[in-house]
């Protein structure tokens, strides 16, 4: 009986090496870098770890085939180097002693990459599965590039610069035209008036044809 | 009665607020996108520190003496250049016109190139920067073919900004954000040019001045940076031995010439706008220094950040190595640190060397980042580009970058349509009561109708053109003839006459054998190295080619010959404006000689103008 037993686990044991190993048919390398990361708040790569990977990994199983079949036992993890990086594979239950087909894989984690990822505190780039692309996320674009809203606002600035100016050019054009015809229609009315500086109706007072100073000394000057 | 004091009679042209504005202009014409993107350059190939020796020296006998030549013509003239020049003697006349034309083709492709800084401060707005990022392709599994192969900043420049054609025959269409563009900055001069230097002046206390003010801001953000130190001693360490290379000292001459912005006539213009009594000597010394001070204060912020960009290329050129070795042989994260590398290096090379060769990693060496030279617009719109993405606060860096290059080639552009308006104004192409606003405006929108060629896919190739040809045999060619022209044609007795009228003091011997002998030698000789040199190379271009064998280097082309047609006429036109002008006057003497009313005109002289 007990001889049965360790038959079963040892074939057992030995199906599952021959399974999950580098480059076996429907393997795949995972790459973690925990320390690129989160940096000082990295925790270290453990058992425990690993118990979470599989978990992950059969949720995305479970999600992807909707058929409740894949268990935690089902993914064979191996090669685990201090890199962190691992190989893993996911066993079929239901056929004895075969993998599921790499595409179904590839596939469910693709779909739950998302959640594979935070549950560990990772993105797409420090964990990687090496033969699975990720989708890229598209840049966001605003409806209207902003380059545009700028451009409009510079624009504005500017007319209302020229436009600012032209019409006070304008305005003190029409000033000073206005002011050169008063000057000049002024300078007119003062031709008529002025003379000398003196205005002509101050002229036609007698005193400024006769000089008082010599017509009053007329007697003491000797007749001739 | 006592001798009414000598009034200068008022002839109504316009002038200075005060003597600051002139000088300011002067220095903000003077200091443009050379300073930053060219002289730098220059230090760093021609030997760091050392090419500071031939600068100084084509700076004492070359530029000061020209400067101060346009500078006292002007203000004793008190015309433009073409006004000028043909008071000098009219036979000289075509030296003016040829100014103006060299000023006209200038301003032309020099606003397309603030077209470009106007384009990346727009779109320094945004969150990521765009140039940092490259796009996706079509299908969304990776990143765009020319991006990925090249960079996201040279994918920005030369497709989103320039949508650039492999080949100078292959014009394409207008590009339509550039001639937005364009058409802002057109209208930001005619905005700042548009009653001449009553705005101008107004404007160019921010234009002028705001350009330092980033500089030292980043002049102390730039020395923060890791990598600063090894850009600065790269850059000033002097390497005695490049001065015997004659190329050295004929890159000195023209750096100066081209720096000082002589013979556009755009100085003759600014100063004759000034009080005939006004010490142009010193102005010209002051201008000629502030502007090759400026020129070493900006090499210090932009060799910091090109140390910074080397150092971070460096790093990242390691750090790229670092992984592939991690991954290839499972070691720990961080176990090979840049510090260890070398020695981990040499340690598995010894023990796997088939597994480290198949790796391919590239050799990383500092001294190679830091020899990327670059100058013109590959340093402002892929170098430093690229470098304020890698700075906290990229926006703020970007958008600081730009207006302060914006504003540099701002106040170069006073200068250029100054020298284009003033000698329109005095020929009177438009009738005097029409408002001076509008001649500005004809300028401006005829420049942005012809400027348009340049938002043309092949734009940029055409703006290297006019660069090479109409912005530099030109301008040798007039200046020569303007010293010429005024030591031996005007003579140097009756000039320092009336520069000393105008200063009050005696004409130093220097002035004297500087403007006899030494310039116009010096000019003589730069003219024919340059033009030798110019002949020895075949003339080509590089072409941005996405389907060139070795992309992502550019791809080196020939000019078609109905291009190097242009290029002999663009450089030959302003020149041959010499001869031209000097002919039709004799013609016209001689038909005017034999009619008897005619009276030559009076011997002028500059004090003559205003008593």
């Amino acid at each position: 009986m007990l001889r049965a037993l360790l038959l079963t686990l040892s074939v057992v044991a030995i199906a599952h090496a021959e399974l999950c190993k580098p480059d076996a048919q429907n393997a795949f390398k995972v790459r973690i870098s925990i320390k690129t990361a989160l940096g000082d708040n990295a925790y270290a790569w453990d058992a425990n770890e690993e118990y979470l990977f599989k978990a992950m990994v059969a949720f995305a199983m479970r999600r992807y085939s909707s058929k409740s079949t894949t268990q935690i036992s089902n993914v064979l993890l191996c090669n685990v180097t201090d890199r962190v990086s691992f190989w893993f594979v996911v066993t079929d239950s239901s056929k004895n002693v075969t993998t599921v087909p790499g595409s179904e894989v590839e596939a469910a984690i693709r779909m739950n990459r998302n959640r594979i990822n935070s549950a560990f505190l990772l993105n797409d780039k420090t964990l990687q599965f090496l033969k699975i692309t990720s989708t890229l996320s598209p840049p966001i674009e605003p409806s209207t590039p902003v380059w545009l809203i700028v451009f409009g606002v510079v624009l504005c600035l500017i007319v209302a610069g020229i436009v600012f100016l032209v019409v006070s050019g304008i305005q003190k054009r029409k000033k000073k035209n206005k002011e050169s015809t008063e000057r000049e229609n002024s300078e007119e009315k003062a031709e008529v008036t002025l003379e000398n500086g003196i205005p002509c109706e101050a002229l036609d007072l007698k005193a400024g044809h006769i000089n008082g100073v010599f017509a009053a000394e007329d007697e003491r000057f000797t007749s001739l | 009665l006592s001798a009414t004091p000598e009034i200068p009679k008022e002839d109504g042209r316009p002038k200075w607020d005060n003597k600051f504005q002139y000088i300011l202009s002067c220095i903000g014409f003077a200091v443009g996108l050379g300073n930053v993107w060219r002289f730098p350059y220059l230090c760093q190939i021609h030997g760091g520190g050392a090419f500071l020796i031939p600068y100084f020296i084509a700076l004492l006998f070359e530029g000061i003496p020209l400067l101060h030549l346009e500078l006292a013509l002007g203000q004793c003239l008190r015309k433009g250049s073409i006004g000028a020049w043909n008071t000098i003697s009219p036979y000289l006349g075509g030296v003016g016109v040829g100014s103006w034309v060299v000023s006209v083709l200038v301003s032309l492709y020099y606003n397309t190139v603030l077209t470009w800084v106007m384009w990346y401060f727009i779109n320094s707005f945004q969150e990521p920067l765009p140039w940092s990022v490259c796009p996706l392709n079509e299908n969304r599994t990776g990143f765009n073919e020319e991006c990925y192969e090249s960079t996201a900043v040279n994918y920005f420049w030369y497709r989103k900004t320039l949508n650039i054609t492999p080949d100078i025959a292959e014009s394409g269409t207008l590009q339509w954000w550039l001639i937005l563009c364009l058409a802002t900055c057109w209208a930001i001069v005619y905005l700042c040019t548009i009653r001449g230097i009553e705005t101008t002046g107004k404007a160019i206390y921010v234009t002028a001045i705001f350009p330092y003010l980033v500089l030292t801001i980043f002049l102390i953000q730039g020395l923060t940076l890791p990598g600063a130190t090894d850009g600065l001693i790269y850059l000033f360490t002097p390497n005695l031995n490049t001065l015997k290379n004659p190329r050295v000292w004929l890159d000195a001459a023209t750096q100066i010439f081209f720096s000082l912005s002589l013979a556009f006539g755009g100085l003759i213009a600014f100063a004759s706008y000034n009080p005939t009594k006004n010490d142009c000597e010193k102005d010209a010394v002051t201008v000629a220094i502030v502007n090759s001070m400026t020129s070493l204060y900006a090499s210090i912020p932009v060799f910091s950040v090109l140390g910074f960009k080397a150092t971070t290329a460096y790093w990242d050129c390691l750090d790229r190595n670092i992984i592939s070795i991690i991954n290839e042989f499972d070691l720990p994260e961080e176990s090979i640190m840049r510090q260890n590398y070398t020695s981990w290096i040499s340690f598995l090379n010894s023990s796997y060397p088939e597994k480290i060769a198949g790796l391919k990693l590239k050799s990383c060496n500092l001294q190679e980042f830091l020899d990327q030279s670059v100058s013109g617009t590959g340093l402002a719109f892929i170098v430093f580009t690229q470098a304020i993405i890698l700075m906290p606060g990229s926006q703020a860096w970007a958008i600081l970058f730009f207006i302060m290059l914006f504003s540099l080639g701002l106040s170069s552009m006073f200068g250029n349509i100054e020298g284009v308006f003033t000698p329109l104004l005095e020929l009177q192409i438009i009738p005097k009561s029409a408002p001076k606003e509008l001649l500005s405006g004809i300028i401006c929108l005829i420049s942005f109708l012809i400027a348009l060629c340049f938002t043309l896919r092949s734009g940029s190739y055409w703006i290297d053109i006019f660069d090479r040809y109409a912005g530099s045999v030109p301008l040798l060619v007039i200046a020569f003839f303007e010293v010429i022209g005024v030591a031996y044609i005007y003579k140097i007795k009756r000039f320092s006459k009336d520069v000393e009228w105008m200063t009050g003091r005696k004409l130093n011997l220097y002035w004297h054998i500087t403007w006899r002998f030494i310039s116009p030698l010096l000019l003589l000789i730069v003219f024919m190295a340059f033009v030798t040199l110019q002949m020895q190379k075949p003339q080509s271009y590089t072409a941005w080619n996405p389907k060139y064998k070795g992309f992502p280097m550019k791809e080196e082309k020939v000019y078609p010959p109905w291009v190097q047609a242009i290029c002999v006429l663009l450089a030959a036109l302003p020149c041959v404006c010499v001869p031209l002008v000097a002919l039709f006057h004799l013609v016209k003497q001689k038909r005017r000689s034999k009619d008897p009313r005619f009276v030559p005109p009076e011997v002028f002289t500059c004090q003559g103008a205003n008593s």
